[in-house]
């Protein structure tokens, strides 16, 4: 099975809860599939659209950000691309420590990473995809046997 | 989605219903600034009803909390869910604050 979803947002924080939620209203197939969208997806794409729109696009209003979800039968992955110039990953400090845990800002790319089963970046840094492995029919059957 | 202030004592209580997002957060902040500004210390952030947070809305708590204890106050949290509270936990935010299982408890002892 699978399902694709491909769209493209205006640069504007506004946009991002209504965008997140139509993607997870078009991805629930079960409730364990469910469970896992509820936080952990909403959460991470959240972070991506956010990121394409402060950092990678530069609130630049007349920029745009491209979005490509599909969903698999075992796992669902995200791909987000704004214009920018991109950014290094490798680059982000880890903001659990001590003296970065009082910061505002930092957590992001940790959230996601903690979230989702992949995040990975293209070559130029102005792409972020997501993956997310989703219970089968494990899932289903011990719902069923619940 | 809508940040609900009430108070309860001295105790000021916000509300989060729905999401607390990179959208949103300034909304939060700017209604908690305000409260701080009329005189008062004591902060409850109860999320009851809250769908997600992102790091924005995380960030925005961590940001208010220190403007509260600089002013001598205190900003505490209640009733998060289980898939909120890992939020914390994954970025070590539940050892900056005091989080407590319900709106009662967290008001308790304040």
């Amino acid at each position: 099975m699978q399902r694709q979803l491909v769209f493209e947002l205006p640069n504007d924080l506004k946009c991002i809860e209504e965008a997140v939620e139509f993607v997870v209203s078009r991805c629930s197939t079960c409730e364990e599939v469910a469970r896992k969208l509820r936080v952990n997806f909403r959460v991470c794409l959240s972070e991506a659209l956010a990121n394409a729109m402060i950092y990678g696009n530069g609130r630049d209003p007349s920029k745009r950000v491209r979005v490509e979800v599909v969903l698999y039968t075992g796992s669902l992955t995200a791909r987000v691309t704004d214009e920018g110039d991109g950014f290094d990953p490798t680059r982000v400090q880890d903001p659990c420590t001590p003296c970065n845990r009082m910061k505002v800002g930092g957590r992001g790319l940790h959230l996601m990473r903690n979230l989702m089963d992949e995040v990975r970046y293209n070559d130029r840094g102005n792409s972020v995809t997501l993956v997310l492995n989703l219970p089968q029919s494990d899932g289903l059957s011990r719902e069923a046997s619940a | 989605m809508a940040f609900n202030i009430s108070t309860e004592g001295e105790v000021t209580v916000v509300d989060v219903d729905g999401q607390l997002i990179v959208g949103n957060r300034q909304e939060l902040k700017q209604k908690v600034l305000d409260e701080l500004e009329a005189g008062r210390r004591k902060f409850l952030v109860d999320f009851t009803n809250t769908g997600y947070i992102d790091s924005s809305g995380l960030g925005v708590l961590v940001s208010l909390s220190k403007k509260v204890r600089e002013q001598d106050g205190e900003l505490r949290l209640s009733s998060l869910n289980e898939d909120l509270r890992t939020l914390f936990e994954l970025t070590k935010l539940d050892t900056l604050f005091r989080i407590a299982d319900s709106r009662e408890e967290g008001l308790s002892d304040f």
